[in-house]
């Protein structure tokens, strides 16, 4: 392990933080707010530490494929725990592992909860939880690489082990640029959603921090009520942004570069659409009678879907309620998540895609043994390395979920909840299904399951193989 | 600018890694998967996986909008048929690989029609880098300007010489010959020297003369600089061709060592003036039968690396006074080689990428600029421009002595009428003269930015 590449990037991380935390304490200032206090000596923590470590001047700067997914896993891990500190230190949350979550759970973009009453909160600690869902969603070691170029060869695996999906793509050459572009994209399209939703009445705040909690996929709301109370106007405009965020960004890329013809054949993307669109019209049979009419019936089905599978997690009305297949459509559609590429989590619709097609293959090859075949998306070969990966990723995931679920079943909730709220953090979504509270309140969870939570989310943002990583002995070796 | 490489073999993955490292957008296109993404994971390029003779993989990699592509690949065919393609597709220039003695003559005749800007042979072009440095047996590396009439060349300074301690002013006067010395290399320095600069053992100057002045400084500094009459070669394949051809054009007697009966018969049928021995050139009984201690030169040319060390070590050590040539083809061991007395040592691949990243890199200056050529000399710190004068500009006619040179900017000669000379201080430049500029500052577009008035990129920053 080269350590000082690992500090140095760490220490800039830091710095980045510090001045992402400028901004809540913008927001103290403009509605005179002393929780805005609370930031100071955490920025100045982030600066005594982050600019020494910054300085350093590692020997060797090659990234290999061990030092890029230690970077991203501690990074990640880091970056939360500093990130708790004002809500710690400003009482607002007073206990560290609630606040550690909580910032976890913003960073990840799952969006779930441990307040019980969101509104009390000021507002440069809600600015603040809902920014760590933009920063977390594209990824911030992407920020860095769009902001800084990273000196030295082989940058690619930083970006590999943030990037959710099976394999990055670069839309440019250079990686600097690539990085550069998707932020502008994502910069963009939470614009123009904030200016939409100002523009149906929304307050300037709640726009902001919706468009926020939006864009990265993650959840927060600013009520207690998540997106119920808002226009039928403002809840149909987030339905299709989260719709939007759950696409492969390299998919506006290629519009912007008026390549229309390969985006409507793009596999990912016509799958996906197909997802959505049979779970909506399953939902909207399914609750029908639950309405007043079939629209808001169609509108609200439509919402959740939309909120599910891009794994952002906002409500429009409490789901427990719904009939036990709408729910358990909704739990499908927890495990497969966004596409690769997006700012969402889940497994990704590509590694579905590819599974399924394996499926297919393989029983073809039971009945004719020698039958030749290749697995192939885009009409690009699936090759065997990436095959693996997945199944490494699906065995992964699977393991993880048991071992999560056997160690939180000592709070004694039902099966039901306990399965939803793992898979609900592995995910990155926030809700879960027959919530003890709100759909996406975890507050009575005890603190062991509160730990074992925020893990299961930082492993899921990063896709577990780096975190993994993090427990083979050998990563820490001195080469 | 956007750069296409077809092929990321040997020359495609460093001129990849050279072209990434300035800042180009590079897109590597290959068939072999794996050596595509270890190139792609190592370097920031896009790679695109797929047979270059495709239109539709070309596409993608984007060969509509490219300003350059280059094909690489192993096979000749396949190059050139990938270089027609992106010309039709809109490629703006493309270079070809093309290594077959077969294809050499009938390539120029359709070069324009396949809209080729540059064919590259790597055999041809190190045959050309040897018999260049065996003009000047002591010279370590030889670049011509200004259409050959004006010449850069490397020498290391032994200890002992002449040159040793004697200061740049005084050089006219100690040894009466019109050189002019741009860059010196002291350990690892490398600097543009002053009038008080004094000279050392080992150190590497290059300098800037033309062909006779510096055949006449070699000769003064008592350099062995007597003339290549018989040369050994070892190994008989492309290269061994085309440097044979050359040679025997000058007048060197060449006698060509090769293990495969086969290729001496269609040898001798190429070239009935060489002399061919059927033989193994790690025989040293052969070696002294054909006579290495009198030859002036020798060069091992094998397909194998550790077989041409280890024949040019032995070399050196029965003839201590050839000029001795070593070809590297898959070694990276460069600094190991350096410390070897092995001679100067021939790297095919590196002389491909030289000459294409020569090429790239004037075509990015001439957009809108007037380099004509443009060398590295000495580890890539130091420039060596050639500028067109076109444009009637301020500094025309006026005394160089006059003109508010930056400094790290020197100029070197004036080439005028077809003359170039070294300019003195009462010296003007005028329009339609060609200037070679030697500078340390990177980026220099035009001839007014070497004045400290106008920086250059100042329309960048």
């Amino acid at each position: 392990m080269n350590y000082k590449l690992l500090l140095k990037i760490n220490g800039k991380l830091l710095m980045l933080e510090a001045a992402f935390m400028l901004l809540p304490v913008i927001t103290a200032l403009i509605y005179r707010e002393s929780s805005g206090l609370s930031f100071l000596p955490v920025i100045a923590l982030l600066l005594i530490i982050g600019i020494p470590l910054s300085r350093l001047n590692p020997r060797r700067t090659e990234m290999y494929a061990r030092e890029g997914l230690a970077i991203v896993a501690t990074s990640w891990i880091l970056m939360s725990l500093a990130g708790a500190l004002p809500f710690y230190i400003s009482r607002e949350i007073p206990v560290f592992i609630d606040a550690f979550f909580e910032t976890a759970s913003g960073f990840t973009t799952t969006g779930a909860s441990i307040l019980d009453d969101v509104e009390t909160l000021s507002h440069s600690m809600l600015f603040w939880r809902s920014f760590t869902h933009w920063v977390g969603g594209m990824g911030v070691l992407v920020f860095i690489l769009a902001i800084a170029p990273l000196a030295g060869s082989y940058t690619v695996n930083l970006m590999r082990a943030e990037s959710p999906g099976p394999q990055v793509e670069k839309v440019t050459p250079k990686i600097g640029s690539t990085a550069k572009l998707l932020y502008l994209i994502y910069a963009f399209l939470t614009l123009l959603q904030f200016v939409l939703m100002c523009a149906g009445g929304m307050p300037v705040f709640d726009s902001l921090l919706t468009a926020f909690g939006t864009a990265g996929t993650g959840g927060f709301g600013v009520k207690n009520s998540s997106i119920a109370d808002y226009s039928t106007y403002i809840q149909s405009v987030i339905t299709v942004f989260m719709l939007l965020y759950g696409v492969n960004f390299s998919i506006y890329y290629m519009i912007l570069l008026k390549k229309i013809k390969p985006v409507f054949k793009n596999e990912e993307l016509r799958f996906y659409l197909g997802i959505v669109a049979v779970a909506i019209i399953l939902i909207t049979a399914n609750v029908a009678n639950r309405f007043e009419t079939l629209y808001e019936a169609f509108h609200h089905s439509a919402f959740q879907v939309a909120a599910i599978i891009s794994t952002t997690g906002f409500t429009t009305v409490n789901f427990n309620d719904w009939p036990s297949f709408s729910k358990s459509i909704l739990v499908l559609l927890m495990l497969f998540g966004a596409s690769a590429g997006s700012t969402g989590g889940g497994m990704k619709i590509s590694r579905i895609l590819i599974m399924l097609k394996f499926i297919g293959i393989e029983a073809v090859r039971l009945i004719h043994p020698r039958k030749v075949n290749t697995i192939s998306i885009d009409g690009h070969k699936v090759e065997y390395e990436m095959l693996k990966n997945i199944f490494l990723y699906f065995l992964c995931y699977a393991g993880l979920l048991a071992l999560s679920v056997l160690i939180i079943s000592l709070d004694g909730y039902s099966f039901t909840t306990n399965v939803t709220a793992t898979i609900s953090a592995l995910s990155n979504i926030g809700p879960y299904v027959d919530a003890i509270n709100d759909a996406w309140n975890f507050s009575s969870f005890s603190l062991i399951s509160k730990l074992v939570l925020t893990i299961d989310m930082i492993f899921g943002r990063l896709e577990i193989l780096p975190v993994l990583i993090l427990f083979v002995p050998d990563t820490w070796r001195r080469k | 600018m956007n750069i296409i490489i077809v092929g990321c073999g040997k020359v495609g993955g460093t001129i990849a890694q050279q072209l990434a490292s300035e800042n180009h957008d590079i897109v590597i296109v290959d068939n072999d998967s794996e050596r595509l993404h270890q190139v792609g994971d190592m370097l920031d390029v896009m790679c695109v996986h797929g047979n270059g003779g495709s239109a539709t993989v070309l596409e993608e990699a984007g060969a509509k909008t490219c300003d350059l592509l280059i094909a690489v690949t192993l096979s000749d065919e396949l190059n050139l048929l990938t270089c027609l393609i992106a010309k039709k597709l809109g490629a703006a220039n493309t270079i070809a690989r093309v290594r077959n003695p077969i294809y050499s003559d009938g390539i120029s005749l359709i070069k324009d029609d396949l809209g080729l800007s540059m064919i590259i042979n790597p055999e041809l072009a190190a045959a050309s880098e040897i018999s260049r440095t065996l003009r000047f047996p002591s010279a370590i590396k030889v670049e011509t300007f200004a259409k050959s009439r004006v010449e850069v060349i490397n020498f290391r300074i032994t200890p002992g010489n002449i040159l040793c301690g004697v200061k740049i002013e005084n050089l006219k006067s100690t040894i009466k010959s019109d050189i002019f010395i741009c860059a010196i290399q002291r350990g690892n320095d490398v600097f543009i020297p002053n009038g008080s600069t004094e000279l050392m053992p080992n150190d590497v100057i290059s300098f800037l003369a033309s062909p006779a002045s510096a055949h006449e400084f070699f000769k003064k500094i008592g350099a062995s600089s007597h003339k290549i009459r018989d040369m050994i070669i070892i190994g008989g394949g492309r290269l061994t061709y085309y440097l044979t051809k050359m040679l025997l054009q000058v007048g060197i007697r060449v006698k060509i060592i090769e293990e495969n009966l086969k290729r001496c018969e269609e040898l001798s049928e190429l070239l009935p003036d060489a002399m061919i021995i059927h033989g193994d050139g790690t025989d040293n009984e052969l070696l002294h039968e054909e006579g290495i201690e009198e030859a002036d030169a020798v060069a091992t040319l094998t397909g194998l690396d550790e077989q041409n060390v280890i024949m040019s070590l032995y070399a050196a050590q029965n003839s201590p006074n050839a000029k001795i040539f070593t070809k590297i083809k898959h070694f990276d061991f460069d600094d190991m080689l350096k410390s070897m007395d092995i001679g100067s040592v021939i790297y095919p691949k590196y002389i491909t990428a030289d000459h294409i990243i020569k090429y790239v890199r004037v075509m990015q200056n001439s957009i809108g600029s007037n380099v004509e050529t443009l060398h590295h000399i000495i580890d890539d710190k130091v420039e060596v421009l050639e500028f067109r004068i076109r444009e009637q500009s301020d500094m025309l006619s006026v005394p160089i002595e006059q003109l508010k040179i930056r400094s790290g900017v020197l100029i070197a000669c004036i080439n005028r009428g077809g003359k170039g000379f070294i300019p003195g201080g009462k010296d003007t430049i005028e329009m339609g003269d060609t200037v070679i500029i030697v500078t340390t500052n990177k980026g220099l577009y035009d001839i007014e930015n070497i004045l400290s008035l106008k920086p250059a990129h100042a329309d960048s920053v």
